[in-house]
């Protein structure tokens, strides 16, 4: 990535990430919202490029873009109930939440700001190998217990959407 | 080459889960009745190989796992909950007449969960023990069908510890950028190197509100009354002591180990949590009237209770941490097995219900009324002698007036367990209510939980030499 455009790809992708996001708090459609989410989504995969992070960012896609923007537009096209246009509605505590939400950000963006980070200027030339020895190396029990929590999700999922077999 | 022969106890259970899932399927409907005993032996033996390590100080894979006596004391306390739970499920999920194989393996993969948070040495294998538990819990607090309640339960549930996921992951993320590394030994040389940042305080915040609620401390604990009393009564027993234990073993060793350099600050926000949880918990439960959250309200109570121990961040306060955990799961498990007794075969969770239950069933008035007055701490009864410890450790700290709250509250909490005794033992019971059948596998649940509970308020001491041991290893200061 040459040195000098990298400011402008940051700010670039930053203000469509907080544009999109702003767009699925205030689309009206909740569909429209859940569209917004993946050009959320795709932004980040966007910064984390920009970190050097490939593989970070194409699971990003994959997973997040990929995978759960389109689960959300299905569990709103099962579930869906009454008009469409107006599915992403406000409750009355707006502004309640908007201030609380307000005072939140400036906490920790002071706190942020005050904590020195270290600056790693480069990461080692490919980010998968270190992964995937990672994976199988000091992370194999996370890596089996990931295994185990997908079967049993599935089997949950099963148990719960099977219903009851009237037998008696 | 690292050495998987540590792993044996994970490797076990994990290995049963796989086996009661199996069975399940392949066994046909009319002869399933053994699954619950197949997972019951199962969960002995794995008892035994725990057994096996006493002893050992090993950590794994750099640190990321540790075998040590403190995670080996709770993988026994969970096993010893686990058992508790499948002999009171026994008959309670014949009659439901589903999913054998499939409630058996999921609480056998929420006890491997928990396992792995205790003996998790980083916060990646923490996390990921941690969601394994949360999943299984929230399909097994929803595993009722055809009741509303358990289904409502099951959605607070999965929403709320979604959320408090949420809030852990960042506020471990937090921690993680300030001090870059996951391993918590590490974390600690590190803000002893370079100081306390900004940011790691407001990780900590973060991290403490989701143990908050994985402990139901107040003011994180408004699913617990809810979610149990939705729940199956043997999965509400489970989940308020087990997951309840483990949460606490993975929060002492997060905030004595790790943060244990920036003790004072976390301590001033604990102890707030303490006294709040207290209050609150043990004054709500009076009012309630089903007995499933008048527990959970007593259990908030309890989770207050052991907070006290870490206010004392001492080796006397982690080993009174461990002891009431461990007795707590005698006497909740006690409770717990009445309770599914009776809400079975009288159809009712309300403590009018329990009217002259003495006459009905002269066994489980006599373990209800032990296991509540243990819960009180009555001596001489165990849970005297574990809420004496945790009454000293934090005086021992200079922390007298906090002592002197939780002493107070523990006499308003006589005053709610007493109101079941009272129903129980001088109410009359309806006209013609026949006696109440308790199953063989309840009855040996139920003694096996009376005599441990009047043994070790008698005897305590071989037991409290072991936590004291235990805790030296844990906590040399």
């Amino acid at each position: 990535m040459n040195g000098t455009l990298e400011p402008l790809f940051f700010w670039l992708i930053s203000a469509v990430i907080v544009l999109s996001a702003l767009a699925v708090v205030f689309m009206k459609n909740i569909v429209h919202s859940a569209l917004f989410l993946i050009v959320t989504f795709v932004g980040m995969a966007g910064i984390y490029a920009l970190l050097q992070a490939d593989f970070i960012a194409a699971v990003q896609i994959l997973v997040y873009a990929g995978a759960i923007a389109i689960l959300i537009v299905f569990a709103v096209m099962l579930t869906r109930r009454g008009d469409i246009r107006a599915s992403n509605p406000f409750n009355g505590y707006a502004i309640i939440a908007s201030l609380a939400c307000l005072a939140f950000l400036v906490v920790t963006v002071s706190m942020i700001f005050n904590s020195g980070f270290e600056i790693v200027e480069s990461v080692g030339k490919s980010v998968v190998e270190p992964l995937a020895i990672a994976m199988m190396g000091d992370f194999v029990i996370s890596f089996e217990v990931a295994a185990l929590l997908l079967l049993e999700a599935l089997v949950g999922a099963i148990i719960l959407a099977r219903g009851v077999k009237k037998e008696q | 080459m690292a050495e998987y022969y540590l792993l044996g106890v994970e490797i076990a259970t994990a290995l049963l889960g796989l086996i009661l899932l199996v069975m399940g399927l392949l066994v046909p409907k009319t002869h399933n009745k053994g699954i619950a005993n197949i997972a019951i032996i199962g969960f002995i033996a794995i008892f035994g190989v725990n057994f096996l390590y006493a002893g050992t100080n090993a950590s794994f894979l750099n640190g990321m796992y540790l075998i040590d006596p403190f995670s080996l004391f709770f993988k026994g306390l969970l096993l010893i909950a686990v058992f508790f739970t499948c002999l009171i499920s026994k008959d309670y999920i014949l009659e439901q007449g589903y999913g054998q194989g499939e409630y058996y393996s999921l609480v056998t993969f929420a006890t491997l969960g928990m396992m792995i948070m205790v003996s998790a040495g980083d916060l990646i294998t923490f996390y990921l023990g941690l969601e394994l538990n949360t999943i299984a819990f929230v399909i097994l607090v929803a595993f009722r069908k055809n009741c509303a309640k358990s289904t409502e339960a099951g959605i607070k549930y999965v929403l709320l510890s979604a959320m408090s996921s949420a809030v852990l992951l960042y506020g471990l993320s937090l921690v993680y950028g300030a001090t870059k590394s996951v391993l918590l030994t590490e974390i600690a040389k590190i803000i002893n190197q370079q100081g306390i940042q900004p940011l790691l305080l407001i990780g900590m915040i973060f991290t403490l509100a989701g143990f908050g609620f994985k402990v139901s401390a107040v003011p994180f604990h408004m699913w617990s009354p809810d979610v149990y009393e939705g729940a199956p009564t043997p999965i509400t027993g489970f989940m308020s002591v087990a997951s309840k234990a483990a949460a606490f073993a993975i929060f002492v060793r997060f905030f004595m180990i790790a943060l244990a350099p920036v003790q004072e600050t976390w301590v001033i926000v604990i102890t707030a949590l303490t006294v709040l949880t207290l209050v609150l918990g043990n004054l709500v439960a009076i009012p309630q009237t089903n007995i499933k959250r008048m527990l959970a309200y007593s259990s908030v109570g309890q989770a207050g209770f052991i907070l006290l121990g870490m206010v004392a961040f001492s080796k006397l306060g982690v080993a009174a941490i461990m002891f009431h955990s461990l007795l707590y799961v005698f006497a909740n498990m006690g409770a717990f097995g009445v309770a599914t007794v009776v809400g079975k075969s009288i159809g009712s969770d309300q403590i009018k219900d329990y009217q002259g239950l003495w006459k009905r069933s002269p066994l489980m008035a006599a373990v209800m009324l032990i296991c509540l007055l243990s819960l009180a701490g009555i001596p001489p009864l165990a849970g005297f002698v574990s809420k004496f410890y945790l009454f000293t450790a934090v005086i021992e700290q200079g922390h007298i007036w906090l002592a002197f709250i939780a002493i107070g509250m523990s006499m308003v909490s006589v005053y709610y367990y007493l109101i079941v005794a009272k129903a129980m033992y001088l109410g009359q019971p309806e006209e013609g209510a026949e006696p109440i059948k308790v199953p063989g596998s309840v009855q040996l649940a139920l003694a096996l939980c009376l005599i441990v509970l009047v043994f070790f308020g008698v005897y305590p001491t071989p037991f409290t030499n072991l936590v004291l041991d235990v805790a030296t290893a844990f906590f040399p200061f």
